[in-house]
């Protein structure tokens, strides 16, 4: 193909600005762990911009330090793990059902509506408020993981799926004498592994990021998830303040540094994740299209 | 017999119906708390009803009314823009060959895609801080004042809006260049040996084959007119910019949550829920008319 001047022109253009849109994503990153790597000094006098200056961890030492923190790490953890669990166990069973067809399912219609109306039509904040305040579980990890664990989206692209898993394994099976769940268990389960992690990955980052249920159902601060804890602090609560063992320590660290470390090790499980999610993402968007 | 051979795929059902049951439909019986002056300690069945009384109150109060125009100008401007950049940012992208760099690029433009208002949140107050955060600098350096971002109404705004573009244009060119692949080759050959360079067949071959797909996306979007981004708001606003940067959702939480005024909130969020949902189905229709979408 031959490519006239003007185009060459353009191509060197285009390939600068893409660097310059690339570098604009990632840049106010690599700050904030620059920025976490320096010295108070440094970091109050507004010295630092891509590189730590000054290099020292003392940040990184005081915030893991705190027990807030750390106990905040410890309850993020546990529900994200929960969390996905659950959802994972709903999204799989009841995308099993729902990927058959009516002859074979009667109620699928129904049962898909009763689902896919909460897509259109949510009750609003207040009503869930005293819904989940009037079970009773407000103050306990029940309150973060229940509520949501359905996602009809999720199920969506998962029933779409197992439709297009062959019906002949599913017949094999049945002459078997397989029921159904044996059959979701032994046949459609493993064949559905990509999707499963793809999905589960989802669900965990979900979980890791989510802090307003915690907010508004966890009196205890103790009991806040990371992302909570972190929008408490930057959004100027300071509740590290409040700890004797850490008052003194406070001194001799400049705020800012402790902030940027603080963010920047709640980013990390994401960054570790990351990779298999662009794997995998591309190929779950589209994960709905595969049809038989 | 039938129904003893469906029986398992009705109980595999179960857990999640149950679920949505409590967590969703049951709320929605809730909703009769707009309708009442809801006391938390007379409960529904005592509580007063007042009839249309809290949705009166949001069209006379002077605070609900900014915070609809304020949702509506945010989350219009998020629309548009999120339409027009990630489109062009596909089309730059789709002229690079080199795969590595276009990989590369892609990776970077991703990431906060994934990252969390909050951990954003923290960063930019941090970056667009007045008092010489890195952007400030930057101005300075140009030779300007230090600007306002998160402090002054308008700027609030705007920084509310070019932050959620940076924060998802790149994952919302996925859907063009998955649309982009599916051009159909032969299209460009013909139009290579008619002599067109490489401008023109993107005016007339690659802009018509992915201009459907933008005005799905775009018809599909204007169904969240009215959520212009709990989340981001909540981790970047301060009582300096409510008046221009409160939104609907966050006045609702400030309201209802904070200020324990359940009946007024509810109606508030009810009068939200039930002209987005309209909105939805109304352009929802029209997708499935004019462009055959479907969910399913």
């Amino acid at each position: 193909m031959r490519r006239s001047f003007s185009y060459r022109v353009f191509s060197v253009a285009n390939h600068l600005f893409l660097v310059l849109i690339s570098l604009l994503c990632i840049l106010p990153l690599l700050h904030i762990l620059a920025v976490s790597l320096s010295s108070k000094a440094a970091a109050t006098a507004n010295i630092v911009k891509f590189w730590p200056v000054e290099l020292t961890f003392d940040a990184y030492r005081l915030t893991i330090e705190n027990s807030f923190f750390i106990g905040s790490l410890w309850n993020s953890i546990e529900r994200t793990v929960l969390g996905t669990l659950i959802s994972m166990v709903l999204c799989i069973t009841a995308a099993y059902a729902l990927s058959k067809e009516n002859r074979v399912f009667p109620g699928r219609t129904f049962y898909s509506w009763f689902f896919i109306f909460t897509m259109l039509f949510s009750a609003g904040l207040i009503p869930s408020y005293l819904v989940v305040t009037n079970l009773g579980i407000k103050n306990t990890i029940w309150a973060l993981v229940l509520p949501g664990a359905v996602s009809v989206y999720n199920m969506v692209l998962m029933l779409n799926f197992f439709r297009g898993i062959p019906k002949d394994l599913e017949e094999a099976a049945f002459m078997d004498g397989a029921g159904h769940f044996v059959t979701l268990w032994k046949v459609y389960l493993p064949l559905s592994m990509p999707s499963v992690a793809t999905l589960s990955l989802f669900s965990m980052v979900g979980n890791w990021n989510a802090w307003f249920d915690g907010l508004i159902y966890l009196n205890n601060a103790q009991d806040y998830p990371l992302a909570t804890l972190l929008q408490q602090l930057t959004a100027g609560i300071d509740m590290s303040t409040s700890s004797a063992v850490n008052a003194d320590a406070l001194k001799n660290i400049a705020q800012r540094t402790v902030k940027a470390a603080q963010i920047f090790l709640s980013m990390i499980p994401i960054l570790i994740v990351y990779p298999f999610l662009q794997r995998y993402f591309v190929q779950g968007m589209t994960l709905g299209s595969v049809k038989e | 017999m039938k129904w003893r051979r469906s029986f398992p795929l009705h109980l595999l059902v179960l857990p999640s119906v149950l679920f949505v049951l409590i967590f969703q439909y049951i709320p929605m019986g809730g909703i009769v708390i707009a309708f009442q002056d809801y006391k938390p300690w007379l409960g529904i069945r005592h509580s007063a009803w007042v009839g249309w009384e809290n949705f009166e109150y949001i069209f006379t109060y002077p605070d609900s009314k900014q915070v609809i125009v304020n949702t509506l100008i945010i989350a219009f401007f998020k629309i548009v823009a999120g339409m027009i950049v990630p489109f062009t940012f596909a089309l730059l992208l789709n002229e690079i060959r080199l795969v590595i760099f276009k990989r590369s690029v892609q990776t970077l433009v991703y990431l906060p895609h994934f990252l969390s208002w909050v951990i954003l949140g923290g960063i930019l107050t941090d970056i667009l801080s007045i008092n010489n955060g890195l952007v400030n600098q930057f101005v300075s350096w140009l030779g300007f004042e230090q600007i306002p971002f998160l402090q002054d109404g308008s700027w609030f705004r705007f920084t509310v809006i070019l932050s959620d573009i940076w924060k998802e244009f790149g994952f919302s060119t996925i859907i063009y260049l998955a649309a982009l692949t599916a051009i159909n080759p032969s299209l460009y050959e013909a139009a290579e040996t008619d002599g067109a360079g490489r401008w023109k067949q993107t005016i007339h071959i690659t802009i018509p084959s992915i201009l459907p797909i933008a005005a799905l996306v775009g018809t599909l979007a204007l169904g969240n007119i009215l959520n212009a981004g709990f989340d981001q708001i909540m981790n970047l606003y301060n009582p300096l910019v409510y008046n221009k940067g409160d939104i609907i959702d966050t006045f609702v939480y400030r309201q209802g949550i904070l200020g324990s005024q359940f009946s007024f909130s509810t109606a508030f969020g009810l009068f939200k829920s039930v002209i987005s949902m309209t909105l939805i189905v109304v352009f929802y229709r029209l997708a499935y008319k004019y462009a055959n979408y479907r969910l399913f």
